[in-house]
Order: C-alpha cells, then sequence, then structure tokens
C-alpha cells in the first residue's frame, strides 16, 4: 500500500489536523519559520519579543538550520534545508507551543509518545517529521521565498530564525496524532519483536560501561 | 612546484562537487538499496533520496542542508613540492572552506564547543581537520574532502581478545540499532570499522574506513574481506531501514580497517557515513594538470604497510 499524500496549510484548520493519520505523506504551503535552542532561548528564557505575528502568520515551527547565506544588498540565498533532531528541545516546546500556538512542529526523528501525550494534543498539534533525513535538496525547492531573518546577528545564521515562504514544500511524514501516538515507537516495536534473532551468536562486552545506569554498585566485569 | 592558486581553485571546485554530487558508487548501492526494499515507508524514504540528489544536481544546490563538518585529507607523492610549502597549503584550504561555505551555500554548521561563537564559514579552531598522508613516488597531490554528516552514528568501546569476533558483532549490532532507531545516522550508510591501534587510531581509521573507501571495495587480507561481508549481511538482517522504519536496508557497505594494538586489547569503532556520503578528490600535478574522481583510493598497500622497512621494489607493486 502506497502512503497518502496530502497538501496542507502551514496555518491548519483544527479539521485538517485531525484527519492527518501516522505514515500519511505532507506537503506545505505558506509561512513557516526555523526556530531551535538558540531562538527558544532567546525568546523563553531571555524573554525577548518574537518579532513575528505568531500563530496567525505560522503555525509551522521547524526544527532547522538552513544552507543560506545574507548577500551583501541583503537578500538571501538559500540552498538546501535539512531538519534537525528534535528530541534535545522537549525542554523549551511546551512553553513555546503554549505560546505560539504552533500546531505543525518539524523537524528530524519525532519526540515520544510521552511527549505527544503530554503537551501536543492538548495543544492540538501534530509532529511532522522530514523524510531520509537528507533530502535537502527536495525541501529547497519547495522554499518560494525568504520572507525574513530574525536574530541572525545575536544568534549567528544557523541559529537565526529564518521566515520562509513554502510552495508546495516536501515531502514530510506525519509522525504523531491526535491520539498522541508516535509513528517511530510503532516501527521500533515491531523490529524489537525480530531482533533477539539477529543477536544470536553475539556475545556482550566483557567490560561494562560505567554509569549507563545510575546504581552506582554496579559490577563492570563479567 | 605545485601552485598553490591552482590548489586553492581545485579545493573550491572540490567543496563544490562534495556538497553537490553524489558519488557514483554510494548512488549504486542506495538504487540497489531501493530496488529490493519491500518495507512500505523505507521505500518511500529510499525513492525521495534518490530524487533529491537529482534535484541537488540540477539546480546546483547541497544535497542535505547540513553540510556536516567539512574537513581535508592531503596525500603526497614523496617528489612533490608546495609553492609556499604546507602553511600556504593549510591556508588555501581554510579559505576554500570558508569561500565556498558562502558561495555554494553550505550551512556554517562550526562552532566553538563551549561559547557557541560561530564564524559562519566552517572555519575555527582545529577545523577544518587537515590529515596527511604520503606515497612513495610522484609529484603530484591528492585533495580530498568529506564533508562528514551526523551527530549519531559513531561509538568506541575497549573490547578485548576474549570478547572475540562475537563481541565485534555483538557491538556493531549495538551501534546499529542505537543510531538506526527513529534514523538518527540517516541509514542506509557506509559504515566504518576500525580495529586496534590506540584509541585515537582506532577512531581515525573507522572513520576512514567509512569516508575514504568506496562501496564494493574489500580489504586485501581475505579474512577481514569474509568479516566485511558477513557484517555487511548481518546489519541488513535486523529488519530496520531508512529513518528506523521497518526495512530490510541499514547498510549499503562495510569497510573495516585494523592497526597493530596492545597485546592486552581489541579496540573497536564504528563510523556511519550518512544518506549524504559527501567525497570529493582531485589530484594536482606538478605541470598543472588536474584530474577530478570521487575514489580516494588512500588505502594503498604503502598506507597499509605492515614492516620496518619499505623495499624500493615494492613501490612498482603499490602503483
Ligand atoms: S546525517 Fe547526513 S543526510 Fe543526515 S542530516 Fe546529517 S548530513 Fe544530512
Amino acid at each position: 500500500m502506497k502512503p497518502r499524500h496530502i497538501t496542507l496549510s502551514t496555518t491548519p484548520s483544527a479539521h485538517d489536523i485531525a484527519g492527518l493519520r501516522l505514515g500519511d505523506i505532507v506537503y506545505l504551503d505558506g509561512l513557516m519559520y526555523t526556530a531551535r535552542e538558540g531562538v527558544y532561548m532567546r525568546a523563553l528564557e531571555v524573554k525577548a519579543n518574537i518579532p513575528e505575528e505568531l500563530p496567525s502568520q505560522s503555525a509551522a515551527n521547524f526544527h532547522c538550520s538552513p544552507a543560506a547565506a545574507i548577500r551583501e544588498d541583503g537578500t538571501f540565498d538559500m540552498g538546501a534545508v535539512t531538519a534537525t533532531a528534535s528530541f534535545r528541545f522537549a525542554k523549551w516546546l511546551p512553553e513555546w507551543m503554549a505560546k505560539t500556538g504552533a500546531k505543525l512542529i518539524i523537524g528530524k526523528g519525532g519526540m515520544s509518545s510521552k511527549d505527544y501525550k503530554e503537551y501536543f494534543v492538548p495543544n492540538g498539534a501534530v509532529y511532522l517529521s522530514t523524510v531520509g533525513y537528507g533530502t535537502g535538496a527536495l525541501l529547497g525547492r519547495g522554499v518560494e521565498k525568504v520572507e525574513a531573518v530574525h536574530w541572525h546577528e545575536e544568534l549567528g545564521l544557523a541559529q537565526a530564525m529564518w521566515v520562509i515562504k513554502c510552495n508546495h514544500m516536501g515531502p514530510f511524514i506525519v509522525a504523531s496524532d491526535l491520539e498522541g501516538n508516535c509513528l517511530f515507537e510503532r516501527e521500533n516495536a515491531r523490529i524489537s519483536e525480530k531482533i533477539t534473532r539477529v543477536y544470536e551468536g553475539t556475545r556482550p562486552a566483557v567490560l561494562k560501561r560505567f554509569g549507563e545506569t545510575d546504581d552506582r554498585n554496579d559490577e563492570l566485569i563479567g | 612546484m605545485i601552485s598553490i592558486d591552482l590548489l586553492q581553485k581545485t579545493a573550491e571546485t572540490l567543496m563544490d562537487k562534495a556538497a553537490i554530487e553524489i558519488p557514483d558508487d554510494y548512488l549504486a548501492g542506495l538504487q540497489a538499496a531501493a530496488k529490493s526494499e519491500d518495507g512500505e515507508l523505507s521505500s518511500f524514504v529510499l525513492s525521495a533520496m534518490l530524487e533529491n540528489y537529482e534535484a541537488a544536481k540540477q539546480d546546483r544546490r547541497a544535497m542535505c542542508g547540513d553540510t556536516g563538518t567539512p574537513r581535508w585529507y592531503v596525500k603526497m607523492g614523496n617528489e612533490a613540492q608546495i609553492d609556499g610549502g604546507p602553511v600556504a597549503l593549510e591556508a588555501a584550504l581554510r579559505r576554500a572552506t570558508a569561500n565556498r561555505t558562502d558561495g555554494v551555500p553550505l550551512r556554517p554548521n562550526r562552532v566553538h564547543p563551549l561559547w557557541r561563537t560561530d564564524h559562519n564559514n566552517n572555519v575555527g579552531i582545529n577545523a577544518p581537520e587537515i590529515e596527511y598522508g604520503f606515497e612513495p613516488a610522484g609529484s603530484w597531490i591528492d585533495l580530498i574532502t568529506v564533508h562528514k554528516g551526523g551527530l549519531f552514528g559513531t561509538d568506541y568501546r575497549m573490547l578485548f581478545p576474549s570478547d572475540g569476533i562475537k563481541g565485534i558483532k555483538r557491538f556493531y549490532l549495538d551501534c546499529l540499532v542505537a543510531f538506526g532507531k527513529r534514523g538518527l545516522a540517516c541509514q542506509p550508510a557506509i559504515i566504518g570499522i576500525g580495529l586496534g591501534g590506540g584509541k585515537d587510531t582506532c577512531m581515525v581509521l573507522g572513520k576512514r574506513a567509512a569516508c575514504l573507501r568506496v562501496v564494493g571495495d574489500r580489504n586485501p587480507d581475505p579474512r577481514i574481506a569474509e568479516l566485511e561481508d558477513e557484517l555487511k549481511e548481518l546489519g541488513n538482517s535486523i529488519g530496520m531501514g531508512a529513518m528506523g522504519f521497518v526495512g530490510k536496508n541499514m547498510v549499503i557497505d562495510t569497510n573495516i580497517e585494523v592497526g597493530f594494538c596492545h597485546t592486552g586489547g581489541m579496540q573497536m569503532s564504528v563510523h556511519a557515513f550518512c544518506l549524504s556520503s559527501r567525497r570529493a578528490v582531485a589530484r594536482v600535478y606538478d605541470d598543472g594538470r588536474v584530474e577530478y574522481r570521487t575514489d580516494p583510493n588512500w588505502f594503498t598497500a604503502y598506507q597499509r604497510r605492515e614492516t620496518v622497512e619499505w623495499p624500493a621494489d615494492t613501490i612498482e607493486a603499490s602503483q
């Protein structure tokens, strides 16, 4: 069975989001912004004013640092766009989502079903994963225009807040739903069922590693 | 004497080629994987990747938005001489890295580990890495750039002789599964394994095994070659594919390099060279010729030499 392909706005309605199923392939139209640890810290910890009207202009937060340059005349050159791993941002996301009304969190690798249940579902939001994850050139093609870049002087190009106009940007994969189900956990469970078989004929290392559990009495040999 | 301007110009071209053009050997490997893949989502991912490489070449844009960390390998024939010496060469490679980060554009990834200072050009303290090798004859220089991606996919462990092949397989599987879940390693990848050496040598060998050998290449030691085949097969039997979805392609190839180690140990490192296996190579001759290729051909008989001397009559054989 081939996955479904869906076109979605970056300011999606509750109805649009409710229609998404794990594994659907999504293409996006509208404004999207990049925000990762630099933006989160500046907005939530330093409490700088967010330089965009969120969520009315965009409800799509991309965990991404684009391969982009600002030219001398102030124009932008954006080549490839690839997401960065999202699990590292769990610390800031609940507050960010509450504050900005983000409905689509887009990144690499997804979050846990616990994260989805705790703050994605109550905010009516879902997670979209990029594909590959190396599909930077394809996603770059979906960038119709760079609308603005904020905070690049304070945070550097990689951590800056880039505002991008997307035209059928994709593909992305729906990795969570409004019940808090997690695509990656579903796949992991299917794989784990059979994994013991591959481990036959292997042996754990004779010297264990200290610090991988919280038990400080761990014996490391044997 | 090899002109420094020519070296810088060549290095700039290599930066572009590495970022934009997926090497043929890896592409063929991925095409074969895409054909054999029957996991529904994994299949979709592989076909999107193949489309992505085409898009990068057509648009002359970077194949992946994450530049990884561009680095250089320089190999010199014993008679090669550089206009301005090695210091001029290092400056040229740093300039090429900075210029083409802005030019392509590539993502400026390199920051200070503590202060997060970003020069916006992929150049900084100890960045880009420049590593050297030599060959017994020739007045050429090979410039190799690798844009190695991935914060995930690399690990090291001190194993011991009693861990044996079973222990090697165990650590290999542990690494693939750990970094393969949710596709953090951006598999299917070329997996490089370093065995032996000291800890640093082990890491260097494994990384070079991943980045400087081409798909399909085998270690000249037949028993190591056999282990390479076996480990490739093992990685592809996990039941995991691209992005950690159900599938059967985790590994495009597995390459092993070894170094003599302490008699009591058996160091092991594992490295994944991701879906953007970016490498580009050029040989620059002292008469101004430049030949581009994608096979670094780093591991010559001379690089893997085993004995005290390197007898003159083996020079020819090594070429
Ligand atoms: S690991 Fe490779 S393919 Fe994946 S995001 Fe990084 S550079 Fe791109």
